[in-house]
């Protein structure tokens, strides 16, 4: 019934085969493909500006501007142009080609920290619950990271948790159907005890890895909000200390309001791990400086295209080599 | 919803108000406020500069400078700009065609274009209108399901497509469908996909040309950033599109993306989406939106929401009693209680008062109000209707047993009686002071209210 090869487009055949483990290189040119179209818009207009020439006013006014329209946002340039100005003045740069790596070293410095990768071998199994608002990418994302886990020789069980969505469940077992990864559902009712039940199966069939989708909520819906915490208390009941891993997926192309969902989440529910997913198009994903910023919470995966495997750890350095080269 | 930017605007508007003269030093300190608050509101950078230009050359013109209350008059360009970059008027949906009007509905993948269109069929099946629901979807897994399950809950007819068909025979069939079985509309589904997908915007350019739509909406995330634009761009470039729609609108995003891909498009926004519920669409309006932007408040939705769901006669026999006074019981209470809520709850209506208002009810938790509210009714409904209309008979058995019959403490049926005594002062002064002396008498007195 879903047939995705059907779809004629051949980046995604191309992708569907492609094996979840690859060479840095290659995943790098995958990287440099997804945000081709980033880079040729900041990229360009880097160029441009980093052409050569004195530093003057001028420049950091363009600056700002591309900051800006890579939704970093308003506090986070600023500081960002503060650092840059401090760099310039101490290393004594008078041409626009050092700025840029100025701008580099600068955007490296804030975004490292958040490069840690995801460590799954503390616990068995090791429980990590999906959050977010309506549409961001939870339940692509967690058939991406089936696959990926998979690919790594462990065992993963999936849990229906968006009770909500009308065909949200379907949508999953598509998912867990083409990675032959049990789904583990109910026709309907509360999302807690779907995701006890499924971590309670994990635990009899001494499965690796726990995957529990949430339904989407906006952080103003406080009752949902109140839900979401339950459904983390409910697991921690069937396994104490567990949801090892709180994993919030944040759409590329949301602008500053991506602060906010970080803020709110993390609030409620102490958010552990990031996706940003959607990097493929020509939202630049930027606001991850402001959120570096405001809460520097690590970065584990990007999404970098619809098909299975273009799933990838968060990787500071050629994060920001793909934006500029 | 849009709280931050207004608060922004507020601030800024607040200064202008106390400048008895106007200076291009206090225009220019101004507009760079309202620069801020917009790019913190997401509104596409060189719109805000377009906006910033258009603002400051009309604030320095004859008609601001030659104001009485120059402030005033720039708050005035302000909300005009404004108004006029969220478009002038509201603009429906366009109908009028030979049957079936057909509706594509086109956007990003995660935007709600799914639940748009259900929302959508629902609203013109309450204007008596034979819809069909069609799903093109074949890419998200279960993305037809969950059209079709829709279109199940709310009784309206979804064709049968699945994902093994193409989209092109799938607006094939449908349209034959539609005609054959006399459909006056039929809301056309897509799958999401990326402007720069130059393989996905051809099939939905080929998908516009076979069926030939009335209304091609481009359905927008109001939490979208800086990107809006070229996204909208790029759509507005390959579908001639005739409206926008905004989902998402009741989180707390700023919504600046509205202006973004209104100005780029040039398109009217004709909906948006304050829900998750199927019930959750609205029509657009720029000429409030602008209002509630800059916290002058929503008050002519308000109004209109107030006269769809309360029962006139209700009112007005209501207004009498509370005119007297006396007569106010807990029955009316109740009913009063129960009308809020057909509103949309205490949250809905907070969030189109005007920003003075709301803010002398304090800092209010629309669903913490909602909550106390639904248990108030309860505490009522374990009441007999004696007790209801002579609420003094109260006394302390009476309680314990209201108590019991509603699963809450004696100390909470105590709170609602004196709550209830508080409205009926209250209901007095409302009979000779008015809406605002209501309000500040409402302060801390009300649950939810603090």
């Amino acid at each position: 019934m879903f047939d995705f090869l059907k779809k004629d487009k051949p980046t995604d055949t191309q992708s569907v085969i492609a094996p979840a483990v690859e060479s840095t290189t290659s995943w790098t040119e995958r990287l440099k493909q997804g945000l081709a179209k980033t880079r040729s818009q900041l990229g360009n207009q880097l160029t441009g500006l980093f052409g050569g020439g004195k530093i003057d006013d001028d420049v950091y006014e363009e600056l700002e501007t591309i900051l800006l329209t890579s939704d970093v946002g308003v506090t986070a340039t600023q500081a960002l142009l503060e650092q840059i100005k401090l760099r310039v003045k101490r290393q004594n740069l008078n041409d626009t080609t050092q700025l840029r790596q100025a701008l580099k070293d600068s955007l490296l410095e804030l975004l490292a920290p958040l490069e840690k990768p995801l460590i799954t071998s503390t616990a068995q199994p090791f429980v990590i619950m999906l959050a977010g608002v309506n549409g961001a990418g939870k339940t692509t994302t967690i058939g991406k990271l089936a696959n990926l886990f998979q690919a790594q020789g462990k065992s993963v069980l999936i849990a229906a948790g968006d009770t909500f969505r009308a065909a949200a469940r379907e949508q999953l077992q598509a998912w867990g159907d083409r990675n032959q990864v049990h789904v583990v559902a109910q026709e309907s009712g509360d999302p807690a005890a779907v995701i006890f039940d499924a971590v309670n199966s994990a635990k009899a069939k001494g499965i690796d890895i726990v995957l529990a989708d949430t339904a989407g909520r906006l952080p103003t819906q406080l009752n949902l909000m109140e839900e979401i915490r339950k459904v983390q208390r409910v697991i921690d009941k069937a396994l104490p200390g567990a949801p090892h891993e709180i994993l919030l997926v944040l759409d590329s192309n949301t602008g500053q309001n991506a602060v906010s969902q970080v803020k709110a989440f993390d609030d409620a529910l102490g958010v552990t791990g990031l996706v940003l997913s959607k990097l493929d198009g020509t939202a630049k994903g930027g606001v991850i400086a402001a959120i570096a910023q405001s809460r520097p919470i690590p970065i584990r995966f990007i999404g970098i295209g619809e098909g299975i495997g273009d799933l990838r750890p968060f990787n500071a350095n050629e994060f920001i080599e793909a934006l500029f080269s | 919803m849009l709280e931050n930017l207004s608060g922004r605007l507020q601030g800024v508007i607040k200064n202008l108000r106390g400048q008895a003269r106007l200076t291009e030093d206090n225009i220019a300190d101004a507009m760079r406020e309202v620069r801020m608050a917009l790019l913190e509101a997401d509104v596409a950078l060189p719109v805000v500069k377009g906006f910033i230009a258009q603002v400051k050359e009309r604030a320095q013109g004859r008609e601001v400078l030659q104001s009485l209350t120059p402030g005033q008059a720039v708050i005035q360009v302000v909300h005009e700009e404004l108004t006029k970059l969220m478009g002038t008027e509201n603009a429906g949906i366009n109908l009028t065609t030979n049957p079936p009007a057909i509706i594509l509905m086109a956007g990003l993948q995660g935007s709600g274009k799914t639940t748009t269109s259900a929302k959508l069929a629902r609203l013109l099946k309450t204007q008596k209108k034979k819809v069909l629901l069609v799903s093109a979807d074949i890419y998200r897994p279960a993305a037809i399901e969950q059209l079709k399950t829709l279109a199940k809950s709310l009784e309206v007819d979804c064709f049968d497509s699945n994902a093994s068909q193409k989209p092109e025979d799938i607006a094939r069939n449908a349209l034959d469908h539609a005609k054959r079985h006399f459909y006056d509309v039929m809301i056309f589904d897509t799958a999401g996909r990326l402007g720069i997908d130059e393989a996905m915007m051809a099939e939905i350019k080929h998908l516009h040309d076979l069926l030939n739509p009335i209304e091609t909406l481009f359905v927008v995330d109001a939490m979208q950033g800086q990107d809006a634009i070229n996204t909208a761009r790029a759509f507005g470039e390959t579908l001639p599109l005739t409206g926008i729609v905004l989902t998402k609108l009741d989180g707390d995003s700023r919504g600046g993306a509205a202006l973004s891909v209104r100005h780029i498009t040039g398109k009217p926004i004709k909906f948006i989406g304050v829900s998750e519920k199927v019930d959750g669409l609205e029509p657009f309006h720029p000429e409030r939106m602008a209002s509630r932007v800059l916290g002058m408040g929503d008050v002519l939705s308000l109004i209109e929401q107030a006269q769809k769901s309360v029962d006139i006669d209700e009112a007005k026999k209501l207004a009498d009693k509370i005119k007297s006074g006396k007569s106010f019981d807990l029955e009316d209470f109740k009913a009063q209680i129960q009308q809020m809520r057909n509103m949309g709850g205490v949250g809905a209506l907070m969030d189109k008062m005007p920003a003075q208002m709301a803010g002398m009810a304090g800092q209010m938790s629309g669903e913490a109000g909602d909550k106390a509210v639904r248990r108030m009714e309860g505490i009522i409904n374990s009441m007999t209707p004696l007790e209801r209309r002579k609420p003094d008979l109260i006394k302390a058995t009476r309680k314990r047993r209201i108590a019991i019959g509603a699963g809450v403490q004696v100390q909470e049926v105590n709170r609602l009686l004196n709550q209830f005594e508080e409205v009926q002062k209250m209901m007095k002064m409302f009979s000779k002071g008015g809406m605002s002396k209501m309000m500040r008498a409402m302060q801390g007195r009300f649950p939810g209210l603090r």
